[in-house]
């Protein structure tokens, strides 16, 4: 086939092909050693103070999904980018671009939710911008949100901080996101209790820090690409192998059925409200108490743990006591034909 | 994962049995070709491999419908996806598989009007939605997939809407059955028959296949505990020298599979030549829509013709189909060819050969 010369939306899938996208052409030419790092956000220091900046857009089919809206997702999204550096969030901006023949009363129940969300946590939006572009250059809305957060002495949460015998923590089930966003979405309109879990983490994170301090390792929130990706980067970014156990990863029944009615691997869809964490075993348990002391991680489970073996590696223990290798979503999944 | 749903067929203690089973019963080396891609996934997913014994091999067979497509079939759906009076509708999968040039990714990011559906009624409701378009839908799979396809066809032809019509690619496994081991070098000591397709054709459907060839059979669903049944059912006819024809998937499979599907399928279509990647022409292989439905026969009404071209230029598909090599063996596996940058379509489909060893490959087996 002819080479790639145009960008295809699987450069957006935040999988192998992104990723490749970034290293290839991004980074070279930004040159920064805090984007380098390739965390959630850049972690940078200015005069003895330690903050987070962040910044992600927001595109998702349908605006409204059970569970939340893309308004919700902008703000929690950002909050937890903030949240996974180690910092406490405290300013959003929020920029939209709006397509031409929008409906009012739609654009304002979004703005309602991202006040609201803002406010349940806690961070307020200082700046922002909105922009209208005529009807077909855009599809109805797009959402940028960039957010700063302090990050209080002596943490130091980092993607490449991940270490031999760190115990691999989710803080919930899986997928939820990404099955609610399907079910949702047009030509395939499932009957489905599911709902989508965004929600702000940054209170579990600091909950967290407080019980464990540096012996919290990395933290990921794994949003597109899914648990597989993050896992991956992260093993990738500390150079260890990573082993998780397939039974113990937590998945709503209604989620484990429409994926595979669909062919779908849960391990690579979305979630919104749900973080990884690596943690130096001594720290564990309190760690553990931490997260499910918020409403948010009631169902965290440890679902892994860093073991010698080649870096860069994670495997999966199967529930049937087979192995397989994880990798990073290889492009976006899409439903199996047979 | 923490599920209830489908528990007694992923049971731990019962995979474990059936394994040491397999591994008790098992003394010379099987090559047993899983057929459908289905099969594929969950084999890799599960990390069945990682269980059996190394006599047996398993291997991926022609059953991914989106590997088995020609690439001049794929020139011809991005032919249509060029004519901007049409308006392509597609399963995803499809999507990023490479025809000679191009494909249908990349013409949708040049601006032809490619949509993802996941049904051909769906593709009925955009024509619906789009008089002033001609919508093709891209008909592509085996059994399981062109029964609803032709349902979509009667659907289109009762609500009187005529801007519908399918690019009919589909094909069937019996034949393919038969076209792969009727190949001179056969390395193919067994068959794992397919689930989905097995529940529309029925276990009949393989018999005179089976006393042609007398190769051990079974057909399997596709949880573990499925698939070790079949596997073991398959080890158990080769070690006696009883080989059968078995179904080892009686909760789906009846003998005579479904007759509403095979009745709506006839209705439509007929068997037709097709070709495969990786086999060439097989006779009677394909389905074509059936005369008195030209109307919404693509192929016809837009004239088109598919010119053979070659497959892409080291691409080792055609022999993995047919399991005369596995991935690793391709020397543009992992290096030129990868799920985001594929260079034969078994890197694409999620069910394809390729892709399942690149994502899932058994930690065991050396990664
Ligand atoms: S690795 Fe790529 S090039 Fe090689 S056989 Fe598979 S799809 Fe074809």
């Amino acid at each position: 086939m002819d080479p790639v010369s145009r960008i295809l939306l699987d450069h957006g899938s935040g999988g192998r092909i992104a990723h490749r996208l970034l290293r290839d052409r991004v980074l070279p030419v930004f040159d920064h050693p805090a984007l380098a790092e390739l965390n959630d956000g850049a972690i940078l220091e200015m005069e003895g103070v330690r903050f987070a900046f962040s910044t992600d857009s927001y595109t998702v089919d349908p605006l409204f999904f059970p569970g939340g809206n893309i308004g919700e997702l902008a703000v929690n999204g950002t909050v937890n980018d903030l949240a996974m550096c180690g910092a406490r969030p405290l300013f959003l901006s929020a920029a939209f671009i709006l397509e031409e023949g929008f409906p009012l009363a739609d654009f304002q129940r979004i703005l309602d939710s991202m006040a609201q969300a803002a406010k349940a946590a806690g961070v307020a939006i200082v700046t922002g911008d909105t922009k209208v572009v005529p009807r077909g250059a855009a599809d109805r809305l797009f959402i940028n949100t960039s957010g700063v957060g302090l990050i209080p002495p002596g943490i130091r949460v980092a993607s490449r901080r991940a270490q031999a015998g760190d115990r691999v923590l989710l803080s919930g089930s899986l997928a939820d996101h990404g099955v609610s966003v399907l079910a949702g979405r047009e030509g395939l309109a499932f009957e489905t209790s599911v709902q989508s879990d965004t929600a702000p983490l940054h209170r579990m994170v600091a909950a967290m820090l407080e019980a464990g301090g540096e012996a919290v390792h990395a933290l990921r929130d794994p949003t597109r690409g899914g648990l597989g990706t993050a896992l991956k980067e992260i093993a990738e970014s500390s150079a260890v192998s990573v082993v998780i156990h397939e039974e113990k990863i937590p998945l709503k029944p209604e989620v484990a059925g429409l994926c595979e009615l669909l062919g779908f691997d849960p391990l690579y869809l979305a979630n919104e409200g749900k973080l990884v964490a690596f943690v130096h075993p001594e720290a564990a348990e309190a760690v553990l108490r931490a997260v499910r002391s918020d409403p948010a991680g009631k169902d965290a489970a440890w679902i892994g743990e860093v073991l010698p073996g080649p870096p860069g590696r994670v495997v999966m223990q199967t529930r049937i006591g087979g192995q397989r290798i994880v990798d990073m979503l290889a492009g976006e999944q899409f439903p199996r034909i047979c | 994962m923490v599920t209830r749903r489908n528990d007694e067929y992923r049971d731990a203690t019962l995979v474990g049995e059936l394994a040491a089973r397999i591994r008790r019963l098992s003394r010379r080396p099987l090559r047993i070709m899983e057929v459908c891609g289905t099969h594929t996934v969950s084999i890799f997913r599960h990390g069945i491999r990682s269980l059996l014994p190394e006599t047996i091999t398993l291997l991926s067979g022609p059953g991914c419908p989106v590997c088995v497509t020609d690439t001049a079939e794929i020139d011809a759906c991005i032919a249509l996806a060029r004519r901007p009076e049409i308006l392509v509708a597609t399963f995803g999968d499809l999507l990023r598989v490479p025809g000679s040039r191009s494909s249908l990714e990349r013409e949708r990011a040049s601006g032809a009007d490619v949509r993802v559906v996941y049904s051909a009624l769906d593709a009925v409701e955009l024509a619906r939605r789009h008089p002033g378009r001609e919508v093709v839908f891209l008909g592509i799979g085996f059994e399981t997939t062109a029964p609803t396809v032709a349902a979509a066809v009667l659907a289109a032809h009762r609500s009187g809407i005529e801007n519908f019509s399918v690019l009919c690619l589909h094909k069937t496994v019996p034949p393919a059955l038969e076209a792969l081991t009727a190949l001179g070098d056969l390395r193919i000591d067994a068959f794992l028959l397919p689930g989905h397709v097995s529940v529309v054709i029925g276990r009949r459907a393989y018999l005179p296949f089976f006393e042609r060839t007398r190769l051990p059979c079974a057909i399997a669903g596709f949880e573990p505990v499925d698939i070790l049944q079949a596997v073991a059912a398959i080890v158990g006819q080769a070690e006696n020298g009883k080989p059968a024809l078995e179904n080892a998937y009686r909760r789906a499979v009846a003998e005579e599979g479904n007759p509403a599907a095979q009745r709506v399928l006839a209705q439509v279509f007929a068997p037709a030549d097709a070709r495969w990647r990786g086999l060439g022409v097989i006779p009677a292989s394909g389905l074509a829509v059936r005369a008195a439905w030209a109307a919404f026969d693509a192929a016809r009404r837009f004239s088109l013709t598919a010119t053979p071209v070659p497959e892409p230029r080291g691409c080792s598909c055609g022999e993995i189909l047919t399991a005369r090599k596995t991935p690793p063996e391709c020397p543009l596996y992992g290096s030129r060819c990868t799920p985001g940058d594929p260079v034969g379509p078994c890197m694409v489909s999620s069910e394809g050969t390729c892709a399942a060893y690149f994502r899932y490959h058994d930690a065991s087996a050396g990664g």
